[in-house]
């Protein structure tokens, strides 16, 4: 309950007014909010001009500042290699001591996760849009342009408007084979890729309590494709212990209040729902799997990578279901971890050797395929089932391939079949 | 910043995204000039040659969704554009255009009354954007005034720039 005239505040609201440093703040208002961390990867390299030319000479607390090269990685043209040298070189010259280069990389949304950079109550901006997946730490996190993050570096703080709230609240068990990314594309599904524009999206409810972390990070992770400037799940016990021994700096555990006020509210019930496919050419054409397997689409190449999907509970899921089996004639499976510590693990696990068996290609850790401007490029008229987060034309190559986005089972069995396929059926 | 901006139309449609704007190949170049060659060269493909400067884009819902990438502003600002319009934009793109010092409207219904090829005037205080052809307008909320400032000071660069020196000027000099 709030003192304050009326009701109380969203966690995003609670996490802005800690930011900055006021008891409470409304949708719609403007603040200057103090950032607890920020993130770089290549898109960076265009942040040091502008840092320059504001006049700044020193980062404001290179302790809180993390560089993650990920698209390009190790650097694949001449332009790559040009981007990572100005990085490499402005964080010596401003002192910047965590930069997570080739041999350590990772894409930089996990980089952030598994090494604790971001704990429930900061505000975290990144010059990736896919900064939204943090907020499932109970942070507010944000993607943000380079102009902007050299801003950050140079003061510390951006202003930002305070965004009006939907809540989603989700109950029910999810069936066999039906994984938090069905969730996520389902609601999306529902309300689009402009239903959250500008605007915060907070889960709750009994499932989103039920999920794992890597699940959470999934969720969060694709309110950017619903136009939201950030996805949260308020902290619990979960949150606590994944940050347990790693958190970088003290967490702030702020929840909503009871009497929060929500724009809208969104009630699931996931219970029967079945896996979900986003089929060309919006991340919110959302199909159930069955009505897509229906069709009888055959692809030519297959995608398990991603900050969206490629941590390794998805890898090691996504083994289960390969072992046995080949990757279909004529197709092309990549498999690309989403850290180099993942990379370690599946290479411990067995993974590595279970996907290479079956004649995937399991790449080093990168952006990989997703991003259609280093390796997996599609070419026009070409199918690729994708464990990834958009499919806009262009966005894996040629503007005319098509790119269906499901979870990391769904592609494995899309890889098998040689064409879109119901992964229950191998469970 | 202009208060008045006048030129020609090119029309868009709805969730214009930024694999449409500049694709993933692209995002290796810095160089604004080289950038501006491949500019729309999904969404609008002819663009990048026909256009002139002092030309006005005018979108439909959600424009600029997607990526972070600073290049889609940038690429528009090299080649000229007066403003970029749009029944709604994508909140990363707002900010990335707005921090470029690039004039950019949110006007509901615009898309609407404006075909390839009119000419646009838009008063940004005012809040109003009118058809030159046909005389059909919009009305909009103009910018707040942080915003408006910062395109008056040429964007971010130039505001912090300010803010930096200010602060500087305010610490008195070591004896």
């Amino acid at each position: 309950m709030n003192a304050n005239n009326g009701h109380g505040m969203t966690l995003a609201e609670k996490v802005l007014a800690r930011s900055a440093g006021v008891d409470r703040v409304v949708p719609g208002e403007i603040i200057e909010g103090n950032v607890d961390l920020a993130m770089m990867h290549e898109q960076g390299a265009q942040t040091v001009g502008p840092f320059h030319q504001m006049g700044a000479e020193k980062v404001w607390d290179p302790e809180r500042v993390v560089i993650a090269i990920d698209h390009w990685v190790p650097a694949s043209t001449e332009g790559a290699a040009v981007l990572h040298r100005i990085l490499r070189k402005f964080a010596a010259e401003t002192n910047l001591p965590h930069f997570y280069d080739v041999g350590r990389h990772g894409i930089c949304h996990q980089i952030l996760a598994e090494n604790g950079w971001v704990v429930p109550g900061d505000l975290a901006v990144g010059t990736d849009s896919h900064t939204n997946m943090l907020g499932a730490m109970g942070a507010v996190a944000a993607g943000i342009g380079p102009t902007e993050m050299a801003a950050v570096l140079a003061l510390g703080r951006l202003w930002l408007k305070v965004p009006p709230t939907i809540q989603v609240r989700v109950q029910g068990t999810f069936g066999r084979g039906v994984t938090a990314k069905d969730l996520v594309l389902r609601i999306l599904g529902d309300i689009k890729t402009t239903g959250a524009t500008y605007k915060a999206v907070e889960f709750s409810g009994p499932t989103i309590e039920a999920l794992s972390m890597p699940e959470r990070f999934t969720i969060c992770n694709m309110t950017t494709e619903m136009g939201a400037k950030c996805g949260m799940v308020a902290p619990d016990e979960k949150t606590y212990e994944y940050l347990a021994k790693i958190a970088k700096h003290p967490m702030h555990p702020l929840r909503q209040d009871a009497d929060a006020q929500y724009e809208r509210v969104i009630d699931i019930d996931v219970d029967g729902m079945p896996p979900m496919v986003a089929c060309p050419y919006s991340p919110d054409n959302v199909r159930p799997l069955p009505d897509v397997v229906a069709e009888h689409i055959k692809v030519d190449q297959v995608f398990l990578g991603s900050c969206t999907n490629a941590r390794i509970e998805d890898l090691r899921e996504g083994a289960a279901l390969m072992k046995g089996h080949q990757v279909a004639n004529g197709v092309r499976f990549i498999v690309s971890p989403a850290s180099t510590k993942i990379y370690d693990q599946c290479l411990k696990e067995g993974i590595i050797q279970t996907f290479t068996d079956a004649g995937a290609v399991f790449t080093n850790s990168s952006c990989s395929a997703c991003f259609g401007g280093n390796m997996g490029i599609l070419a026009p008229e070409e199918v690729c089932a994708s464990s990834s987060n958009r499919n806009f034309p262009g966005r894996m190559g040629a503007k005319e391939a098509r790119i269906y986005l499901m979870s990391p089972a769904a592609t494995v069995a899309a890889a098998i079949r040689g064409e879109i396929a119901d992964h229950r059926e191998y469970l | 910043m202009k208060d008045i901006i006048e030129g020609r139309v090119w029309t868009l449609g709805r969730d214009v995204d930024t694999d449409g704007i500049i694709s993933g190949k692209y995002l290796t170049i810095i160089d604004p000039e080289e950038l501006k060659k491949h500019v729309f060269e999904i969404a609008l493909p002819e663009f990048a040659k026909e256009a002139r400067p002092g030309d006005i884009l005018v979108a439909d819902v959600n424009f600029g969704s997607g990526s972070s990438r600073e290049h889609a502003p940038q690429a528009m600002k090299a080649i000229g554009v007066g403003a970029v319009v749009a029944d709604s934009f994508a909140r990363i793109f707002f900010r990335n255009a707005i921090n470029l010092g690039l004039p950019t409207v949110e006007a509901r219904g615009v898309r609407a009354i404006f075909e390839q090829g009119d000419t646009a005037r838009i008063e940004m205080r005012a809040g109003r954007i009118t058809n030159l052809r046909t005389g059909a307008t919009v009305t909009f909320p103009p910018l707040p005034p942080h915003l408006l400032s910062l395109l008056e000071a040429g964007g971010l660069v130039e505001k912090v720039r300010a803010e930096l020196e200010a602060r500087k000027a305010s610490v008195p000099a070591a004896p």
